[in-house]
């Protein structure tokens, strides 16, 4: 659509740069006060830009919270599930769509029902419990295995390898493929931006998860950075927001600059899978 | 050979499922009938018990308030903002495209990150959302610490986080619009807001009902980092929701049977809310 009146124009090209602003202003002004020394934070009226730039919040934060170690506690938890899911899901996906087999339907509906138990939140005592008994409470393995499974992505997988010919799989199987074979030297590569897009979707997924983190993680040492901000919080009793919008910063950047980087394939392969990051 | 290979390609994702999520769930249902004993030592089987005490507790009622209003008007906002700004994003005028990533950049915050940047616009001493409403209404408003701002201000940090994922999803459904029935409605004399309200938003109907719908189970279960952070339920539970007491009863009081029926409640509005997906939703919603 293309906008004719010069006015229109005007209004709809100051409106959009407005939202903009609007849309950022939380994070800019997060990034501008990571950098403000207390006696400017507290000014009144309150100041946007810092007049210096004062690393001493980073350092408290980093003093205050152990967001380095948490950092790599997110990174570790973060790339193991996006692997596991990514391996779980192309598996049962090519299982699915490219095989027929007895207890399909079953199969289908036992992992169908799963997408109204949100394992992380809903079931979280008897999920608490479970780890209990396996004696994996404030582990990796607690925070990682549970989640390297999902319908989400098999179904992601199933749908996506279905538009692949079986006439191609046919082929393959006259020349002696076996069916992994098939699996990755056929499928895979055929598939290659969309596993890159759930990918991406599944990292933020992870790196952002609070509630479980929060209950299954004891020592700090285990905690992950989304963890760390709300200690930050609560360690920070003068409610020193130049030093707690530092941390913020530090557990942003990664989630963030991934965003920046490759924003269309976020897009595109959110719209594409409908997946709920 | 071939016969077994579809179940061996099924083993992890069905390992994984039936031991953390099909185990829990059962033992959620299990749990939800027993109660443990004063001194935690022994599980008693108490029936519908912790249902009866849930739902003839005053508080829970209030819990379930706090629930409807605080999903329905995120929800609600959040689609309505959504729709509109979607329209200025397909406008294509200059900077659309740099604008486009700023409007974005939500998606890639957390939910608990979203609740530390929005404390921080709310805080009274130095939030710039506190000033600049000072200066406009000349009023001194303590946001997360007095009944209603608290509500006002989770639900702001909810919206804020929600609108890009939505606006993507309108984005991609106006431009699937064919430029006929636009111009077609041109041709009638439509102006823009009619056309906006009349003739595009009933065309997008069915990815309003699937945003609704992610948006919903979101303000349900993802929504538990921006009220820890920014209110803790409070003040005086008023915007404790259904997950946040869920997560006081099992964790801060300890009381498993009482969290489990809870769990049982939330599985049912899952469940409907799936069922109403499916029926409406899946199959109508052409995402790309």
């Amino acid at each position: 659509m293309k906008i004719k009146n010069r006015w229109t124009f005007i209004i709809f090209e100051i409106l959009l740069i407005f939202v903009g602003l609007v849309m950022f202003a939380p994070i800019l002004l997060a990034f501008f006060m990571s950098f403000m020394k207390p006696s400017e934070v507290f000014r009144f009226p309150p100041k946007v830009i810092p007049s210096s730039f004062y690393w001493q919040n980073y350092k408290e934060a980093l003093k205050l919270v152990p967001l380095g170690r948490m950092l790599v506690n997110s990174l570790i938890v973060s790339v193991f599930i996006t692997v596991g899911k990514l391996i779980t899901g192309v598996l049962a996906g090519y299982a699915f769509s490219n095989f027929n087999f007895k207890g399909k339907k079953i199969a289908f509906s036992t992992l169908f029902v799963t997408l109204f138990l949100p394992a992380e939140t809903v079931m979280i005592v008897p999920m608490f419990l479970l780890m209990k008994s396996l004696g994996w409470v404030n582990t990796y393995y607690a925070l990682i295995i549970p989640f390297t499974a999902s319908a989400t992505n098999t179904f992601l997988m199933r749908q996506h390898f279905r538009t692949i010919p079986l006439e191609l799989s046919d082929a393959a199987r006259i020349d002696g493929a076996t069916p992994m074979q098939y699996l990755l030297k056929v499928l895979l590569p055929l598939s290659k931006s969309m596993i890159g897009g759930a990918a991406l979707i599944n990292f933020v997924y992870a790196w952002n998860m609070y509630l479980w983190p929060l209950v299954i993680t004891m020592d700090d040492k285990m905690k992950t950075v989304q963890i760390g901000v709300k200690m930050l919080i609560d360690a920070e009793a003068a409610n020193n927001w130049g030093t707690i919008m530092a941390g913020t910063m530090i557990a942003l950047a990664p989630t963030l600059l991934i965003f920046f980087l490759i924003q269309n394939l976020f897009v595109k392969s959110l719209v594409s899978s409908g997946l709920k990051g | 050979m071939r016969k077994l290979t579809p179940y061996f390609l099924l083993i992890p994702t069905f390992v994984i499922i039936i031991l953390f999520i099909y185990t829990p769930a059962f033992n959620s249902f299990k749990m939800s009938f027993f109660q443990e004993t004063y001194f935690g030592d022994k599980k008693v089987f108490v029936g519908f018990d912790n249902y009866i005490d849930l739902f003839s507790d005053n508080e829970y009622y209030n819990v379930l308030k706090n629930t409807f209003i605080y999903s329905f008007v995120s929800v609600g906002l959040t689609i309505f903002l959504s729709f509109l700004i979607s329209q200025l994003l397909i406008l294509d005028l200059p900077g659309t495209k740099v604008v486009r990533t700023l409007i974005f950049s939500p998606y890639a915050v957390s939910p608990a990150i979203s609740a530390t940047l929005w404390a921080m616009l709310f805080t009274p001493t130095a939030g710039l959302f506190s000033y600049l409403f000072q200066i406009t209404f000349n009023l001194d408003v303590k946001w997360l610490t007095t009944k209603p701002y608290s509500m006002i201000a989770i639900i702001a940090a909810t919206v804020w986080k929600m609108l890009p994922f939505d606006l993507i999803f309108y984005i991609a459904a106006l431009q699937n619009i064919p430029d006929s029935i636009l111009e077609s409605s041109l041709m009638d004399g439509a102006n823009g807001w009619i056309r906006m309200w009349r003739i595009k938003f009933p065309l997008v109907t069915p990815i309003t009902f699937y945003l609704f719908i992610m948006n919903f189970t979101t303000t349900m279960f993802s929504s538990f980092g921006i009220i820890d952070i920014m209110t803790r339920g409070g003040p005086l539970n008023s915007t404790t929701n259904m997950i946040y007491r869920l997560y006081l009863d099992g964790f801060a009081f300890q009381d498993n049977g009482l969290a489990s029926a809870q769990s049982v409640v939330m599985f049912g509005i899952m469940s409907i809310i799936t069922y109403l997906y499916f029926k409406f939703v899946e199959g109508k919603v052409h995402y790309q």
